[in-house]
């Protein structure tokens, strides 16, 4: 094999296979050769990419044209896979993940009937081809088609379970806000046609760095509008309130795509077209902005939700947030790092809670749960060293990654970093909150529940342990420079790919010895604030209604209502006038008007001709004639 | 000889059909009618595709100036391909519907083709109006005998647009006859006729209205709903998946190359017009308990579109326009299908009264989820090359000041579009099984045959739409040409 990059295209070729295998055969397949199917795809895609990851470790990158998929007029678009540093990341990442994910549910989903059970492979598979699609694509079209394409996998899975009302409620809502996000994605897409010509990732930044086709004017604009769409697919203010009720779908979903994959495509695009990023300060202070408040929002209101994988879906937010925040301080490295312990550490916490749920008979109020230590050791384990990461306790993955975009916040500004550290305190807060509640203290549930109690099957715990690994160990490969020399492997890795950036931003030094106090006092606090929590909600877990500013918390600082309010309900209430006032009175008003007048006048020719047909026909020819007869005179 | 066909085997085998006594067998004529049709589309769009094939002349009414004349350019064959492509499955979808008086439907159904084959074809103006006519009358039949209970009003109301519409488009058309140099009707006396820009003014009027009625623009659309709903569903499918191109290839043949400079000069108005009816459609079709008049405010929306791209003047929307007259008519014929099963099933179009079909019919399910994602243009669907190509020409047109506006106003209504599509979805196929799904079965497999070629359809155009934008490039550069150049030249 001369050039192993040329196989790229077989990783996202495993899953499409594997969807239509198993869509198609879903009712003739047996569910363990369903179960193979699904997950062999993405094993095979996963070994690929790790072949790919090698090869462009050793400096090989390449971008691979196929067909072309679209030209006409002023457009031009190749379909074009894109290998690079970037790319290869996340490739290991989904596949990774995935493999993992698509292994624990093939226990976690058994008891559905194989019908189903094939249709949630299918998905499960065309998500994960999607999300390729997404990272692997060489220009913007590309990326689009993979991030509808997870939009759309998103909406079938939110609804998997379709005869349930409100989850296909929840799916929709999904979808709907997605697009609306999608419609700035698809806006910056035809402002770059206009301005290039087109939407290749390499011609855009060239046009960017060198000609003169962008103005100032087009850079921020087209930059907010990608932001805009990240901000619905990323699930950031104001379209974030989409991914908390996502949860609607099974919970190996909300694992993979709610949040270890889908979500994080929003800071994949910013991280691609970083360069465009780094030219626009004003579209950077609006990211930071953006991300502080997001993760600020959001850990405010997981402090008081007592579903289990609610608190985690607020807390994805809040992540997505810090990493918003991250890049809108330049420190792309810090959010694709961010992206990755993230991503083994929400996927283990999510899995975990399924685990959970699936022990406990379909219950996800924790307030029901407790001392689920003494029941489930491997589940409790892993839950807890998830727990740990993503508090940021020292070593732990989270702890790296956050750090570092803690850093990068104090370097454009003390304040931001105060926020950015308090909600890492209020992370860690409802985090052991999270973990007290369900795994110490003594169990509150039914004697039913506790009868039945037992720790999972291995095709669970063992996922459960790789990602518990992962997110233990997963921070090492970046350690800061302050602390090691040399450390950071993964910013040495996407050096490349964030270079041309690092010309055009200031880049805020922060002193060596600064960042060691800063360090030390995060983790102080961060350790005091886990003991806090711990023996707390341990000792007496907090099982009423929340009441006062608890209670506005409670309910999400009522945002989805007032978008009822505010949004909906007058645009349905103008849908509605205009279907049953307007279009009957004005429109067709003026219509029936010219009408009864015709047949006034038909009903006078009726006399020669009958019925209607007659007097169209006639009506024709006198008019032919009348024209000729006006031609004649006008002719004179 | 393509040319002739087309034409000749709908209309023959129509005046043929006349002559059936028995249901079964007009109802088997007609279907392999149409298929020959097909083959024949086929063969001038492959082997046959030779200059000679595709132009056909003959003596008619010589002394006026008008000729037999048939021509079939890139634009022609993709809406020839069109028609034949409708027909068959529009037949074998409604396989089991029975009509009383068979013989006559089944004939006027193929009058219609011949009359669309017609229009498509004629490269003569008087000759296009002949066709038009054609086209039409049988379709005014078909509403006023075979249609739902409000039959005559809603044909009545449809009968009077269509009137006033076809008497406006005659005036324009002798009006130009007798500006032309060589008094000829013929397309290529038409193109070369020099008009002042103030006969163009009330030329794009005259013209506009006609073909407007027919697509619908707003504020003609009104006949549109009611027609699509009191009409027997095969009919809809005519009328909506074909016989609303007319009008956008009446624009694109008869308007812009024509009169040109008017476009430049009245463009943005009917984008603006045509905008405005999109985000008005969209907002009805979110209201709508009736199935019909979802999809028929919807189709309002899309067609929206394609006029405000057609004044976009440029190439890019000007290949979006093309190649979404196809996909938008195949898309809203897999549409109808669904809803003619519902109907006939369940004897209600009402939302509100259905629910949980999925349990019961799967197929169906996944089938419709297919086509009402090619409805609201997702990625890999056909229907998303010709929206993304129209916005982008839309985006960076330069015969508006308002590009960037018109493309959010519009844009907003790809988002409509998600929320009525998807809630149409789960109204009626997720959920509980209301008390009327109880009895449901699944797709027969005519209507299973029939869906699954519209979906291989849409993912076909979706993944690899070039041959066919490659088919109709010369003609939508030959268009842009015809106007930039009035411009220059002005």
């Amino acid at each position: 094999m001369k050039n192993i990059l040329e196989l790229a295209y077989l990783v996202p070729l495993f899953p499409l296979i594997g969807f239509l295998i198993n869509g198609l055969g879903r009712k003739s397949l047996s569910k363990s050769m369903i179960g193979i199917i699904g997950s062999g795809a993405i094993l095979a895609s996963f070994v690929v990419s790790l072949l790919i990851f090698f090869q462009v470790k050793g400096g090989n990158t390449d971008t691979l044209n196929y067909f072309s998929f679209i030209r006409a007029g002023a457009v031009n678009i190749p379909f074009a896979f894109q290998i690079d540093q970037l790319s290869s990341i996340f490739l290991l990442i989904i596949t990774g993940v995935g493999f993992l994910i698509h292994v624990y549910s093939t226990s976690y989903m058994h008891e559905e009937k194989t019908e189903h059970f094939g249709r949630y492979f299918a998905y499960l598979n065309l998500f994960v081809f999607s999300m390729l699609l997404l990272v692997m694509g060489a220009n913007y079209v590309i990326m689009f088609i993979g991030w509808e394409g997870v939009g759309l996998c998103s909406y079938l899975l939110i609804g998997f379970w379709f005869k349930n009302p409100e989850y296909n409620k929840a799916a929709n809502k999904a979808f709907i806000m997605n697009r609306i996000g999608d419609l700035a994605f698809l806006i910056a897409i035809f402002w770059i046609i206009g301005k290039v010509g087109s939407v290749g990732y390499s011609e855009v930044i060239a046009a960017a760095t060198e000609g003169s086709k962008f103005t100032t004017t087009d850079i921020t604009g087209i930059t907010i509008l990608l932001f805009i769409g990240a901000t619905g697919k990323s699930a950031q203010i104001p379209l974030y309130t989409w991914l908390p009720d996502a949860m609607a779908g099974p919970t190996p979903v909300s694992a993979l795509i709610h949040a270890a994959t889908m979500v994080t495509a929003g800071i994949y695009m910013i991280a691609r077209s970083n360069v465009l990023y780094s030219m626009s300060p004003l579209t950077l202070n609006i990211i930071t902005y953006v991300g502080l408040a997001t993760a600020l929002l959001a850990a405010t209101i997981a402090l008081k939700q007592n579903d289990i994988k609610k608190v985690l879906a607020y807390s994805t937010v809040s992540q997505l947030g810090y990493m918003f925040l991250a890049l809108g301080t330049g420190a792309y490295v810090a959010a694709v790092f961010h992206v990755m312990t993230h991503a083994f550490f929400k996927a283990l916490l999510f899995l975990g809670s399924g685990s959970v749920i699936h022990a406990m008979g379909g219950e996800q109020d924790i307030r029901k749960m407790g001392g689920l230590n003494k029941y489930m050791k491997v589940t409790h384990i892993t839950f807890l060293l998830g727990c740990l990461a993503i508090a940021g306790i020292p070593l732990f993955s989270g702890f790296f990654s956050k750090d570092e975009i803690l850093a990068s916040a104090f370097g454009k500004s003390p304040v931001i970093y105060a926020v950015g550290l308090f909600t890492a305190l209020l992370t860690a807060f409802y985090m052991f909150r999270l973990y007290a509640t369900t795994f110490r203290g003594s169990f509150r549930g039914t004697h039913e529940q506790e009868h039945h109690l037992h720790e999972s099957p291995s095709a669970i715990t063992i996922p459960l342990v790789v990602l518990a690994v992962l997110s233990v160990i997963g921070g090492f490969i970046g350690i800061p420079e302050f602390m090691m020399h040399g450390g950071h492997k993964l910013a040495e890795f996407l050096q490349p790919i964030v270079a041309p950036s690092a010309k055009l931003l200031p880049v805020h030094e922060v002193s060596h010895s600064t960042e060691w106090i800063l360090t030390g006092v995060s983790s102080a606090l961060i350790i005091g604030v886990v003991f806090f929590a711990w023996n707390k909600f341990s000792r007496k877990p907090d099982t009423g209604e929340a009441t006062g500013f608890g209670k506005v918390l409670a309910n999400k600082w009522y945002v989805d209502e007032l978008y009822e309010k505010a949004i909906v309900n007058p645009l349905a209430k103008l849908g509605g006038f205009f279907n049953n006032i307007f279009e009957k009175l004005v429109v067709d008003g003026l219509v029936n008007g010219v009408g009864r007048l015709v047949s006034y006048s038909s009903r006078q020719l009726r006399l020669l001709q009958s019925g209607q047909v007659g007097s169209y026909v006639l009506l024709m020819v006198l008019s032919i004639l009348l024209v000729f007869v006006i031609q004649f005179f006008l002719r004179k | 000889m393509i040319t002739l066909l087309l034409i000749l085997i709908p209309l023959l085998t129509g005046l043929a059909a006349f002559f059936f006594r028995d249901e079964k067998t007009v109802r088997a004529w007609a279907l392999f009618s149409s298929i020959v049709t097909l083959a024949v589309s086929l063969l001038g769009l492959t082997v046959l595709n030779k200059p000679e094939y595709l132009a056909h002349e003959s003596q008619w009414l010589g002394s006026l100036g008008s000729s037999f004349s048939l021509k079939l350019d890139g634009m022609g064959q993709l809406l020839c391909l069109l028609t034949a492509v409708a027909f068959p499955l529009i037949l074998l979808s409604t396989w089991k519907a029975t009509y009383s008086r068979a013989t006559s439907f089944f004939a006027l159904m193929l009058l219609s083709q011949a009359g669309l084959m017609g229009v498509f074809l004629a490269a003569d103006a008087l000759l296009f109006y002949f066709f038009w006519e054609l086209a039409l009358i049988p379709v005014y039949f078909l509403c006023s005998q075979w249609g739902g209970e409000k039959r005559i009003a809603v044909t009545f109301k449809f009968f009077i647009y269509t009137f006033v519409g076809s008497l406006l488009m005659l005036v324009a058309i002798l009006y130009i006859y007798s500006q032309t140099a060589d008094r000829s009707f013929a397309l290529s006396s038409f193109t070369h006729v020099l008009l002042k820009p103030n006969e163009q003014i009330w030329l794009f009027v005259a013209f506009v209205v006609a073909f407007g009625i027919k697509m619908p623009i707003f504020p003609f659309h009104t006949w549109q709903p009611d027609t699509y709903e009191q009409s027997p569903t095969a009919v809809t499918m005519v009328l909506s998946g074909v016989m609303v191109k007319m009008g956008v290839f009446g624009l694109l043949r008869w308007l812009l190359p024509v009169i040109p400079f008017s476009a430049f000069q009245l463009g943005d108005n009917i984008m603006t017009l045509a905008i405005i009816g999109m985000i008005y459609a969209s907002l009805i079709a979110i209201r709508q308990d009736d199935i019909k008049r979802l999809v028929a405010y919807s189709s309002i929306a899309h067609i929206g579109l394609m006029a405000a791209a057609i004044f976009a003047i440029n190439e890019t929307a000007m290949q979006g326009v093309m190649i979404q007259m196809f996909s938008h008519g195949i898309n809203i014929i897999g549409m109808w299908m669904v809803v003619e099963v519902i109907e006939r099933q369940y004897g209600t179009r009402k939302i509100s009264e259905l629910g949980g079909l999925a349990q019961k019919a799967p197929a169906m399910a996944i089938l419709f989820l297919i086509v009402a994602l090619a409805n609201i243009a997702l990625p890999l669907t056909n229907a998303f090359v010709g929206e993304f190509l129209m916005f982008t020409g839309i985006f960076n047109s330069a015969n508006t000041k308002f590009a960037a506006w018109f493309t959010v106003a519009a844009g907003l209504c790809i988002i409509f579009a998600a929320v009525y599509t998807l809630n149409l979805m789960r109204k009626t196929f997720y959920g509980e099984p209301g008390p009327r799904v109880t009895t449901a079965i699944d797709l027969q497999i005519n209507e299973k045959l029939a869906l699954v070629v519209i979906v291989a359809l849409i993912f076909w155009f979706g993944v690899n739409p070039q041959p066919m934008l490659d088919l109709t490039q010369d003609v939508s550069a030959s268009i842009i040409k015809a106007v930039t150049n009035s411009v220059s030249t002005k």
